[in-house]
Order: structure tokens, then sequence, then C-alpha cells
């Protein structure tokens, strides 16, 4: 199937995986510790953090992806000591697509994993803390087993927004070929030109695809952890 | 090993609502203590400051004679069983029981051996490798002990772990607990608004109402002598009666009612006004009146419990009064609208305040 697709496709398809598998990966410890401090800490603030991780969800994502600019752009608050002291930019950089999917991404994982915290009985933790485990101990063995499905649910539709994110990336990091052009923006690309309905059809069903499979494995991870909780 | 917990004006504070108040106590070595009390009444607040999850506004908390204050529940040699046990449903049983143990760096091979030994002595062998949710409650129950007897706590702290239980089984896990305790030689406080649970199990029991230790003495006791009428209400059945303090002498009183004058013990009422307290299986029913101490009443309903068969009559002045007569299998049982009278020993009733609250 592979060998059926143009190069341009496949850099555009390895592009978007690329992107989206880090824009999940670095952003599942942050989303985890968010997850876990709305769900569990009681602290001022709360509200605010809240609001906060839930901005990308509300906001038109081409504001966030301005935003995003005015902060790492190569003159941005953020971007500009990063690029003066380290040589490090997101501007017009596949690391820039990963940090514009990872920020439109991070409310869904953090809601996912967050209702899965709210879910575990405070009571196991208390129970393992009274037999002599420490707090970091107690996560690791009690709570993480019991959120990883969770976990997993938070990543995919994490790893799906991250696969779909539009409106951010091309604001952020605009939409260039072999550097920023994910599927999304490839397939707008196509859309643009005379005849270029054909190519996007093939973008289409590639995205389609994706995102199938992606719910697959989520669902038979999720099974396999289920089963484990169920003892067989 | 097992360790005294001492507290001493101990007071815990949520909000303006004070859920403690001056506790004082002193739990000795291997004793098997309850605190009892309607929920509400601050005894689950006590375990949790003794196991560490939360502080005490005021006062001192020892175990085994260490002040304990900012240590964490962790750090502290207690073991917690929950209402709701919080068995870890990712684990086999055996590893349910040797967490503790994993959590000290025990190697894998003398965590077995010890979660078997274990299951053993909470008489669930053959347990060691099924999942929580392939077991019974009871099954569950001897687990969650099992998993806090691990860890060779100086103090056991059960948070009513037998209310999910049903009736049957609760009263053989009662023995279960007890024969535990004993064996183990572990301290331990057990929380329940169950007193016959309370009562049945314990070597001393602590009666609280609204966040102060109302009594504390062994169930006898506490049955027997109630100090105030909170505890004569909460722990078993009364008749009570309304009325003022006429004469004192020797410890004993002369009591005005409306149903007459009786004669009964006198409590520690200091300024406070009292009430007659009489328990039903202490009325005797006649068909004349004794010398003193009796209210002429009609029967008004009758109901076998089987052990004892319950009387309920009406008093001239409308007041419902109940007796219980031992069922010895040959009792004679008035009938109903019968008019007898109901008479009290002077030294089985107690004329005692109102409970001991915040003024």
């Amino acid at each position: 199937m592979l060998a059926a697709l143009t190069p341009e496709e496949l850099t555009a398809l390895g592009l978007s995986l690329k992107v989206s598998l880090w824009a999940t990966l670095a952003s599942l410890p942050l989303g985890l510790l968010a997850a876990y401090a709305l769900a569990r800490w009681r602290f001022p603030g709360h509200g605010l953090l809240n609001g906060l991780v839930h901005l990308p969800l509300i906001l038109p994502p081409v504001v966030t992806g301005y935003l995003l600019l005015l902060a790492f752009g190569r003159q941005g608050w953020i971007g500009a000591p990063l690029w003066d002291w380290f040589g490090v930019t997101f501007a017009f950089r596949w690391t820039g697509a990963a940090l514009a999917a990872a920020v439109m991404a991070f409310p869904l994982m953090v809601r996912a994993i967050r209702l899965a915290i709210e879910a575990v009985d405070p009571k196991l933790e208390q129970a393992a803390a009274t037999l002599g485990a420490a707090r970091p101990v107690v996560f690791l063995t009690v709570t993480l087993p019991l959120i990883l499905p969770g976990i997993i649910a938070g990543a995919v539709l994490a790893f799906a927004k991250a696969m779909g994110e539009f409106g951010a990336t091309i604001t952020f990091v605009a939409n260039i070929p072999g550097q920023t052009q994910t599927l999304p923006t490839a397939i707008y690309s196509f859309l643009q030109v005379p005849g270029g309905e054909a190519a996007a059809w093939r973008l289409v069903l590639i995205s389609v695809a994706v995102a199938l499979l992606a719910l697959a494995l989520s669902e038979w991870l999720s099974r396999r952890v289920a089963a484990r909780i169920a003892g067989r | 090993m097992s360790a005294g917990i001492d507290l001493e004006n101990v007071c815990c504070d949520f909000g303006s609502f004070r859920a403690v108040d001056n506790a004082n106590v002193s739990i000795r070595p291997g004793e098997f203590f309850s605190f009892l009390g309607p929920s509400g009444c601050g005894k689950t607040t006590i375990l949790r400051m003794v196991s560490g999850f939360i502080e005490p506004t005021q006062g001192v908390i020892r175990i085994g004679g260490a002040d304990v204050k900012g240590k964490r529940p962790n750090q502290r040699p207690t073991a917690l069983i929950f209402q709701n046990l919080a068995l870890f449903p990712l684990m086999p049983i055996w590893e349910n029981i040797s967490f503790g143990l994993e959590v000290r760096g025990i190697d894998k091979a003398t965590r077995r051996k010890k979660a078997e030994e274990l299951l053993r002595l909470v008489d669930l062998p053959g347990a060691a490798d099924k999942m929580v949710s392939q077991l019974s409650g009871g099954q569950k129950q001897r687990v969650a002990i099992a998993r806090a007897l691990a860890v060779e706590p100086q103090v056991m702290l059960l948070d009513e772990p037998l209310s999910a239980l049903d009736l049957k089984l609760r009263q053989h896990m009662r023995a279960e607990l007890r024969a535990i305790q004993q064996r183990t030689g572990v301290t331990f406080i057990y929380i329940t608004h169950d007193q016959g649970e309370a009562l049945a199990m314990s070597d001393r029991v602590g009666v609280m109402s609204q966040g102060r230790i109302q009594q504390i003495a062994d169930p006898r006791e506490i049955y027997n002598n109630p100090v105030n009428g909170f505890v004569a209400s909460f722990v078993g059945e009364n008749n009570i009666f309304q009325g003022e303090v006429q004469q004192a002498a020797d410890g004993m009183a002369s009591f005005a009612t409306p149903h007459g004058t009786f004669r009964a013990r006198l409590g520690e009422l200091g300024d406070k006004p009292g009430k007659l307290y009489v328990r039903p299986e202490h009325m005797l029913l006649s068909d004349a009146p004794a010398v003193e101490n009796s209210v002429p009443v009609t029967i008004s309903d009758i109901s076998f419990e089987g052990s004892f068969i319950a009387v309920h009559a009406t008093s001239d002045t409308g007041a419902i009064l109940s007796a219980e007569i031992r069922n010895d299998g040959a009792a004679t049982v008035p009938e109903k609208g019968a008019r007898v009278h109901m008479t009290f020993d002077p030294a089985r009733a107690a004329i005692l305040p109102d409970a001991n609250v915040r003024g």
C-alpha cells in the first residue's frame, strides 16, 4: 500500500505521524501531572490551572497558533531567549508543529486521565500508605496500574487530535512541504490548486486509515488492561 | 509487639466545626478498644488522627509513648482496615497481603511464604493465587485483615470493617476478629456504630457523641452503669421517666414523676436536670402493686422475639412503657388489654443527666 503513495504523500504522512507521536509522548508526563493535580490536590489557583489547561479547547485554533507565534517565535518572549542561549527554535520547524499539536491536544488528554484518576477510590491509596508505602510508591504500584486505561484513552485522543490539528499549526509554523506540511495542511494545499481534488482525496483516505488504526490499537490495549484487572 | 495509645486533650476542627472535642483516653498495649457512637460523633476522625491522615488541631497523640506529631501514615506503626476494605483489584490475593512487605524491599519467596502463613491464620488457605473479584465478602474481610497483619503493626485500626457483611457473617466475623486479636496480641482500635459489636468484642468501649467521649469502661460497666442518658439510650433500650429529684442520700434518691414518686440510684447530675432510666428487662410484671416503684398499666402490644417476649403497655398518663420477659419455654405472658403493674428494683434504675455536650 505504501508503494502506491507518491513521495510527497509519504513525506506528509511521515511528518504527521512524527509530529503527532512526539506531541503525544512529550506532553504525556505533563498531562499526567496536571490531571493528578486537578483530580487530587486542593491548592490556591486550582481553578486557574483548570482554566489554562482547557483554554486551547475553547479558543479559536488560529488564536492559539498566533499566541504560540508571539511566545515561541524567533522574537517571542520565550522563543528569543531559547534561540539566543540554546540556538533552539520552534518557528517554522516540525518541532513547532509538534508543539502546536501538543498544546491543542493537551485538554483532551488531561480530561481523559483526570476522569480515570477520579474513578480510583482514594481509600486504595490510603490503604497503601498505612501499609508503609511512600507517596511515589503508592502512585506507581496502586494508582498508575488502575488509571492505565485512562492514560491510553487520553493518549489516543491526543494523538488523533494532533493528527487533525490545522489552525494553530498553519498559523504558528505555516505550511512548508517537508518541514511543517502535515496531512491536513497538505489536503488544504491541494484544494487550493485547480485539479487538486484527486490528490486531496488520497490524503483524506490515508487520514481515515490512520485514525481507524489508532482507534483499533487503543481498543486492543484497553481490552488487555481490562482482562488483567478481571484476572484472566 | 503491640503498643499503647494515648490521646491527651485532643481536639480536631474542620473549619468552625469541632469534630473531636478534648478527647482523653489511654489505650493499653494489646487491648481491644472500641469507639462506639452514631455517625458524625467523631469516632472516625479519631481513627484518622491516630493513623496520620489528619493532624489534631490541639493535643498530643502518643503511640507506644512517642509523640507521633508530623509523622505520615506510612511512618506510623499502625495499619488501617477500611470499611470498604480497599483491596487492590489488580493484584492476586497473595500480592495484596504482601504489599506492605514488598514496599519494605523483602524478596518474593519470603513474601509468598509470609502471605500463605497469614492466609492460614485467617482461615483462608489456598486463596493465594485468586483475584479479589473471585472472593466473597467474608473472604475479602479476611484478606484485608491478613494484609494489615503482614506489616506486623503495633496497632491495628479498624473502621467499621463488618458493616458491609450480612448478619450471620457479621456475627461469625466478630468472633474471628476477637480470636485473631488474641492470637496476635496486637492492640486493636475498633470503630463502630453497632453496640452489639462493641460490647461483644471489646475489652473496653469509649462511647462518643457530638465529638465528646461520654464514657470509657468495660462493656458490662457501660451497659449496667451508663454515666448519662446518651450512653444509656445508645447502648440498649430504656424506659425513660421525666421528673425531679426530691431527696438524695447514700447514692439513692427519690424522684417525682407524673406516674408517682420512685426511688432509684442517683447518677452524677451536678447542677443539671436528670431523667430516670430503667431497662425493659428490669421491668417486672405483676397483678398487684409492689411496695415501691410500681406503675399501673394496660398491655397494648406483645411481640414474640424468640429468646424474649417484648411487652408494651400504656400507663394511665398515656406513656408507653416496655418490659422484656425472658422466654424460658414456660413464661406466662399476660393478654393484650390486661391491667397489670410494672415494677422495677431501685438498684436497677438510675437518675442520669443528658449527654455531655458543649454548652
